[in-house]
């Protein structure tokens, strides 16, 4: 008998991936671009481009709506791509899945949704410390409106979720656990399925910001087994202004609509509407289409590469600039969680991360400065910003070499 | 690399090392804070007036390289200036930083070390940095309570 060993991944071949990206082959300020700014938006492939182009070109036409063959088109093509974000999480079934505007949409969505049914007077919704202000503002004003409080769970100086402080945390008052699956400030993984466990045992659903896992990990919702997941798709090589939200479709069938409209209903007389069942019931309005169907493209061309091949690449490239650019003088490394993606933040002694990040660009090396709209982590590690460095699949060893070359320069602009 | 040098002039990166009349002014009667939300920078300006005139202005707070000198040069420049000074100073500054770039730092010789700044110009994105603390200033002459921000 033969068995397949399926961990063996396919080696990512980057020079010819690079060749996917148009904006890589860019100059900025004569010098080739290199792209780390991964985490606030990756770049596009070709063919997510030419998706998006196409069904302009060739489907455009209104979704669930007309009887004709354009609109048939355009239905099959919004529903494929549904299709295949179910797959890509690992969702049940397709009806978990609702087109949204991003992962800020989403995570407001069930604030507004269940959390405005299920959150009361003197109960309590749980965050991290490394929350995204995605993941926080709306549990703030959800927590305000029903005089609730918003908890927190505590991270260590390497910038992991203390656990235990975490188990501890919950309790009969705690309604809603909400945890980012990967910190954007600090690249940290957290445990979910864990957390999700923890929850679990006492009742308590949990939503996952996933922005910053779906380019980098596996996900699988029903292993993890969240009750919610949202992400983005310009964060995983798809158009902006598209993203996705996965509930468990117990939880979405007992959820009041969020927004009220065309698409979203059953039947509707001036005395009464009767709500669609989900997905439909939450998307209000013309969606996306050309986004969601781009965004379609994104996952088979992250499928087609594999996302183990990605992951091991990309980890290497990290690895690679960690150790580069903490044997520099004067630069201390920001998040040095034991299981980390992607993300690698730093500040340099006397230079504020805003001036290290206009020197690097004059280099042609696009990072982020500020504080990541996570400024409850630069409060925790005592910083008012960092620059940071994110990566994808297409960099390279080289791009992260050239990144400890540019911080060399900082070093030498500010003596 | 040249415009990295026009911008980072030696006299910013000395101001950003060591800020000029850094720290709280305990009698002030004139306050402000100041912050630029999308990098972190945060001003607290304190200023005591004699009359129409600037006897004494320090800062404190956290920020880039240059807006840490921004501020640092601007207290030694507004110190013992009439209102009416102070106002000119601010207009001059914001010409040399968002204004016509053919008019070069030399037309306004009354800004003095002030012209430093004129290499952010080519850096628009730090133009909030250079400004924050002259925005700042305004706030707190003309007593506003809210602090003010870049955005």
């Amino acid at each position: 008998m033969t068995t397949v060993d399926d961990s063996i991944t396919s080696k990512l071949d980057v020079e010819r991936v690079r060749q996917d990206f148009p904006a890589l082959a860019l100059e900025v300020y004569d010098r080739p671009l290199v792209y780390l700014d991964n985490a606030a938006t990756t770049q596009k492939p070709e063919s997510v481009l030419t998706e998006e182009d196409r069904w302009y070109r060739e489907l455009c036409s209104n979704v669930h709506r007309g009887v004709h063959y354009l609109s048939q088109k355009a239905t099959d093509a919004y529903e494929a791509a549904r299709g295949k974000v179910a797959s890509f999480i690992h969702a049940g079934s397709t009806d978990e899945v609702i087109f949204l505007r991003g992962t800020t949409e989403a995570i407001n969505l069930v604030a507004s949704t269940y959390g405005r049914q299920h959150v009361g007077s003197g109960d309590e919704v749980l965050i991290t410390e490394m929350e995204h202000h995605s993941n926080i503002v709306p549990w703030q004003i959800l927590c305000e409106e029903k005089e609730a409080a918003l908890r927190v769970a505590p991270i260590d100086d390497r910038g992991q979720l203390i656990l235990d402080e975490y188990e501890r945390l919950l309790s009969e008052r705690t309604k809603i656990v909400a945890v980012t699956h990967v910190s954007n400030a600090l690249g940290t993984i957290n445990p979910v399925r864990e957390m999700v466990e923890m929850a679990h045992r006492q009742g308590i659903p949990v939503v996952v910001d996933g922005a910053q896992a779906v380019p980098h990990l596996n996900v699988d919702v029903q292993a993890l087994d969240c009750d919610f997941f949202a992400f983005s798709g310009h964060k995983m090589y798809g158009p902006t202004g598209i993203g996705v939200l996965y509930g468990k479709r117990e939880l979405l069938s007992a959820m009041p609509p969020y927004q009220g409209g065309g698409e979203m209903i059953r039947s509707v007389t001036f005395e009464k509407t009767d709500f669609a069942e989900p997905p439909a019931r939450f998307e209000a309005g013309t969606p996306n289409i050309a986004g969601a169907v781009a965004l379609g493209a994104a996952i088979d061309y992250l499928s087609a590469l594999g996302l183990a091949g990605i992951a091991a690449h990309e980890q290497q490239v990290l690895a690679h600039a960690t150790d580069a650019i903490s044997q520099i003088p004067g630069v201390r490394i920001i998040g040095t969680a034991e299981t980390k993606a992607s993300v690698l933040s730093f500040v340099i002694d006397g230079v504020h991360a805003h001036d290290v990040g206009t020197i690097l660009d004059r280099q042609g090396i696009a990072v982020r400065a500020g504080h990541h709209c996570a400024q409850p982590v630069m409060d925790r590690f005592g910083v008012p910003a960092t620059a940071r460095a994110s990566f994808a699949l297409f960099n390279t060893l080289e791009e992260a070499d050239r990144l400890a070359a540019g911080i060399h320069q900082v070093k030498e602009v500010f003596g | 690399m040249s415009d990295l040098m026009d911008l980072y002039q030696e006299v910013i990166l000395d101001h950003n090392r060591k800020p000029r009349n850094f720290g709280k002014l305990e009698d002030a009667d004139h306050f402000a804070e100041g912050n630029n939300p999308l990098c972190g920078d945060q001003l607290r300006l304190y200023i005591k007036m004699d009359g129409d005139r600037v006897e004494e202005i320090r800062f404190e707070g956290s920020g880039c390289a240059i807006s840490t000198a921004s501020a640092s040069l601007m207290t030694e420049i507004v110190g013992g200036r009439t209102l009416g000074d102070v106002e000119d100073l601010y207009q001059g500054f914001h010409e040399l930083l968002t204004g016509d770039p053919s008019v070069t730092a030399e037309a306004a010789p009354e800004l003095g070390k002030l012209a430093v700044f004129s290499g952010v110009r080519e850096f628009p994105v730090r133009v909030k940095c250079a400004t924050l603390a002259w925005h700042t200033l305004q706030a707190a002459l003309k007593d506003q309570d809210q602090s003010v921000t870049t955005e």
